[in-house]
């Protein structure tokens, strides 16, 4: 076990240490609810540097809704914690494959969501130009896209540990 | 009058662009100087991207914000993900030297160069604020005999330190936007509650994310509305095309339609509702269409 995670959020900035365990944040968990998300535990886990959080696929049900961090009693950032938890999940190589695509696709086309035939054709329908203003018209653009990407150091990011 | 560049987004252009010519419509109608954002990108997707990595989130995410910063204008969202991933990028740059330092060098690689004097605005903060709900009334020209199910969506107000738009657990300020249209906005068991799209969730873990969204959709239905209405194009697409994903998934009959506000800000200002892009939705309830249809032709 290693101080990391821990000192990681410190670094951050984020204070979770002040928890009193009243479960609010699990309590009104939207995710929780339905999954296995448990955000109490989460936390706990995160606080007592226990690694298995970073391959815990339940971080990975989050919505990011915020709820529980605008309902902590004690104004911990939970949600905010989370996902500093997350992106030191993904450097340790933990990556969920749909994840990884939805990456591939903003490094291809800069775009999460790429445009499509069917919604070319609904552009027409509108009066719209079939190709919006967005990186999709412009090449330059998107290289300018991927170059910053590249200087980010992204694509290492996602390959495959 | 503040001047705004149109930041589309991925959802809104790829897969709604009703939710684009409505919201042109409306601006247009309202008076505002709108103008293209040529050449953004991705926002970064707030969930997933920031859930990846910081520096590429806030790398793209400032790159939007300067392209606008040069034009001088405003960044205006029409999307609650966009919001997120523009507007927390821009307070996080704008207050803290060092990571504003740090994207810079990454910036420079394609001659850009944030500098902070721009705003990220969201269309309903925008409307709340100028003309806000009661000139907005007075702007109507053909009142929307409606129910509707409003749904806010979580990043359009959370985290509060950060929006700054007051209460999140009855928040009241978007449904009074909804009821300048004349539409009544019922209130539904668990309004607050997310749609179950965000985080990632919807990509990686479809069936958890459908079925946050049935739980929705039940009380919704019992709320016997018309159609839902939200200010996100991810929410927007959960509710239309995951409906029917719903169905598929635990044999439901949900068709329940969905609009973007401004697809029905859109039909109180007179346009109607071909020209919104509302049939393009996924769901097809053919009787809210006939009755859009009608009210959009003076008939009820
Ligand atoms: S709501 Fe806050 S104090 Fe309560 S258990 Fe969760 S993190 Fe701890
Ligand atoms: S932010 Fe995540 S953990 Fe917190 S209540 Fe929402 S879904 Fe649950």
């Amino acid at each position: 076990m290693s101080e990391e995670i821990l000192d990681m959020l410190k670094a951050a900035g984020l204070d979770v240490l002040a928890c009193m365990h009243c479960g609010t944040c699990t309590g009104s968990c939207p995710s929780g609810r339905h999954t296995s998300l448990n955000t109490r535990r989460i936390l706990r886990d995160a606080r007592k540097n226990r690694d298995a959080v970073l391959s815990d696929d339940s971080l990975w049900l989050c919505t990011t809704c915020y709820t529980c961090q605008e309902r902590c009693p004690r104004q911990i950032p939970i949600t905010d914690a989370l996902l500093e938890i997350r992106r030191l999940a993904v450097r340790k190589g933990f990556m969920l494959p749909e994840h990884r695509k939805v990456s591939e696709l903003v490094l291809n086309y800069g775009h999460a969501v790429p445009l499509d035939e069917e919604t070319k054709k609904k552009r027409e329908e509108l009066g719209l130009d079939p190709l919006p203003e967005t990186v999709r018209k412009y090449p330059d653009a998107l290289r300018d896209v991927q170059t910053l990407l590249r200087a980010c150091k992204f694509e290492e990011l996602l390959a495959e540990k | 009058m503040t001047k705004l560049s149109l930041f589309l987004g991925c959802i809104v252009p790829n897969r709604y662009p009703g939710i684009e010519k409505a919201t042109k419509i409306c601006l247009d109608r309202l008076g505002f100087d709108l103008a293209e954002l040529s050449g953004a990108s991705c926002c970064p997707a707030p969930g997933v991207f920031k859930s990846f990595d910081k520096a590429s989130w806030l790398a793209l995410a400032a790159r939007n914000v300067v392209l606008s910063e040069e034009m001088g204008r405003e960044v205006l969202t029409i999307c609650n993900g966009c919001y997120a991933s523009l507007e927390d990028a821009n307070l996080e740059l704008k207050g803290n030297p060092d990571l504003k330092k740090e994207t810079n060098e990454y910036l420079k690689e394609i001659g850009l160069e944030f500098k902070g004097n721009t705003e990220v605005r969201h269309i309903i903060e925008l409307l709340y604020k100028d003309p806000g709900p009661e000139k907005l009334k007075a702007l109507v020209t053909t009142p929307l005999d409606l129910k509707v199910a409003l749904h806010y969506g979580c990043h359009l107000i959370k985290p509060s330190a950060e929006r700054k738009l007051g209460d999140t657990e009855s928040p009241v300020f978007f449904d009074e936007l909804v009821e300048a249209t004349g539409a009544k906005s019922v209130d539904y068991t668990d309004k607050m509650m997310c749609c179950g799209a965000g985080g990632g969730v919807r990509s990686g873990h479809v069936r958890e994310s459908l079925e946050m969204l049935e739980h929705k959709l039940a009380c919704i239905r019992e709320a016997e509305v018309d159609c839902i209405v939200n200010a996100c194009p991810f929410c927007h697409l959960q509710f239309d095309r995951g409906q029917l994903a719903v169905n598929e998934e635990f044999g439901t009959d949900y068709s329940i339609p969905v609009l973007h506000y401004s697809q029905l800000l859109g039909l109180a200002l007179g346009a109607s509702p071909d020209e919104l892009g509302i049939e393009q939705n996924a769901v097809q309830n053919l009787e809210f269409l006939a009755k859009i249809y009608e009210i959009s032709a003076g008939l009820r």
